[in-house]
């Protein structure tokens, strides 16, 4: 079986006002159709990065990143993003027609299609009543929630998230994992899903490659089935134990 | 080492002092906005009709009464409506050539970076230039007419709705941004159905403050070359009257400016407000 997405010896560069930050360094990684792909490490690995690459919104200095046997030149409605951020929402638009623009804008489908869909996947995360809610009367588990079914309506090849549950409380973010493998097991869409918590990669991936900070570099790349959060830690952190990095 | 305590468990109470109970009227009126501006605009108009009485002096500070009155006979001989008319479609005008121009610049600022530097620098070069001191080059330029008018009012408005517009667009979230170009919208189809509805607050800031520009400018353009271009508009009503020492005319004639004021302001602008980013949650 062909690999969905290919990366090959991606190194990631950006600017700030004073430097020049690399951000990962010689990644290699391929996601299959269907994998829950998940990304973790620590803060400043280069992990939102990676997938703002295969986003389409940086491209690498070095090496390659291919989607469909093709390289990534720019975003597109093939490979949808859910941000960790609230604001990801139209505040101009509802609930509803937050998720029909996102299809009609992408000329996926017509207005009449869209709504059905939007209504389809408003259900699916359990927001019927709040529809014609704008997005500033919800709370923010909801707000993701629907951010999530905006991605999944526009049925794209490949759902990017990038921390998505990680401004979320304790309780709602175990509630949104659930949910969120609850929504693979319907569809089987292939997930990028980073994380900089071992609990959530375990819970969330089918695979997970683990990544050294500064710069990212590939350490390992596990089956989370039979995994457990010692052996990630091992891992990632080697001989020392971790302390230093939790 | 804390002491052992037994566990506590309650059941919720069926009763409570008050759970939802409708407002009385004061409240009703007092959380009301309009009701509230009504009131201040009454006791304004009051403390007015007081004022000019106790101090008597017509020629100088006319009554509210007698304003009013002055106000009614202009409005029915025609005069009034008239230049008011005059005034409001000039206004219009240049306001709307001045908001086409501001989105031709904007629109150039935020497609590339040399756009931006341009807008920056001729925002910071002309806004501070007061456009009545345009006026006389314009006259030079345009010769005695609507034209040198409408140009100063472009320059009026112009520079504070770009600048407005210009710095919405570069607050909008990256995220938003983000969610924008994953839709694979077009250039255009970015700028209208992202940027410009995630920078609205902006906008509308620059919208109202573009307004008033342009009120003051019109004003004091015909106040100051009205007369002499034979056009006639408020300001020249104003103008005319004061030399005819029909104060209470005068007051009329300014009375009027603030109604209108008043209208645009909460009518037209309040309504898109609580119809945009009120609605939205972008402002509250």
């Amino acid at each position: 079986m062909t690999a969905l997405l290919q990366v090959d010896g991606a190194t990631l560069q950006y600017r700030t006002k004073e430097n020049l930050v690399t951000a990962s360094y010689r990644v290699s990684f391929s996601v299959h159709k269907s994998d829950r792909f998940v990304i973790l490490g620590p803060s400043g690995c280069g992990k939102s990065t990676i997938l703002k690459a295969v986003g389409g919104y940086v491209h690498p200095v070095e090496g390659t990143i291919k989607f469909n046997g093709a390289p990534i030149s720019a975003p597109g409605p093939d490979r949808v993003f859910v941000f960790q951020e609230f604001d990801q929402l139209l505040p101009w638009k509802t609930v509803r027609q937050n998720i029909v623009f996102a299809l009609t804008a992408s000329g996926k489908l017509t207005k009449q299609e869209a709504d059905t869909r939007a209504m389809h996947f408003i259900e699916k995360v359990r927001l019927t009543e709040f529809a014609n809610n704008y997005p500033h009367t919800l709370s923010g588990g909801m707000k993701q929630r629907v951010a999530i079914a905006r991605a999944m309506a526009m049925e794209p090849e490949i759902l990017l998230m990038d921390e998505p549950f990680a401004a979320l409380d304790a309780m709602t973010r175990a509630k949104m994992q659930e949910e969120l493998l609850q929504l693979w097991d319907d569809a089987k869409f292939t997930l990028l899903f980073v994380t900089h918590s071992i609990p959530e990669a375990l819970r969330v991936g089918s695979r997970i490659l683990l990544l050294s900070a500064h710069p990212g570099q590939v350490k390992a790349e596990i089956n989370s089935q039979g995994t457990d959060t010692a052996r990630v830690e091992q891992l990632l952190f080697g001989e020392a134990g971790g302390g230093a990095h939790a | 080492m804390p002491d052992q305590r037994p566990e506590v468990f309650r059941t919720a109470s069926a009763t409570f002092p008050v759970v939802e109970r409708p407002l009385g009227t004061w409240e009703r009126l007092y959380g009301n906005g309009t009701a509230r501006k009504a009131i201040l605009l009454l006791v304004l108009a009051a403390a007015w009709e007081i004022f000019a009485r106790w101090r008597n002096a017509p020629l100088l500070f006319p009554t509210l009464t007698e304003t009013l009155a002055a106000l009614q006979h202009s409005v029915a001989v025609g005069e009034l409506t008239q230049a008011a008319s005059y005034t409001i479609t000039l206004l219009l005008k240049g306001y709307a050539a001045g908001l086409l121009f501001a989105a031709v610049l904007t629109a150039l600022a935020s497609a590339t970076r040399v756009g931006a530097d341009l807008l920056e620098t001729l925002t910071a070069m002309f806004n501070p230039l007061p456009s009545i001191a345009l006026l006389p080059l314009a006259l030079i330029w345009f010769g005695l007419g609507n034209g040198s008018v409408i140009f100063v009012l472009i320059h009026a408005v112009l520079w504070t709705v770009a600048l407005n517009t210009h710095a919405g667009f570069r607050a909008v979230s990256p995220t938003l941004r983000m969610v924008g170009q994953n839709y694979g919208l077009s250039r255009v189809g970015y700028i209208t159905r992202i940027l410009v509805p995630a920078a609205f607050p902006s906008i509308l800031t620059g919208l109202k403050t573009g307004w008033a520009f342009a009120w003051r400018t019109l004003i004091a353009a015909e106040l100051v070359f009205g007369a002499s271009s034979g056009s006639g508009g408020l300001g020249m009503y104003i103008s005319q009257k004061k030399n005819a020492l029909q104060i209470p005319d005068v007051y009329a004639g300014l009375l009027t400016i603030i109604i209108f004021g008043l209208l645009v302001e909460n009518l037209i602008f309040k309504t898109i407000e609580s119809r945009t980013v009120r609605r939205w949650g972008m402002q509250v």
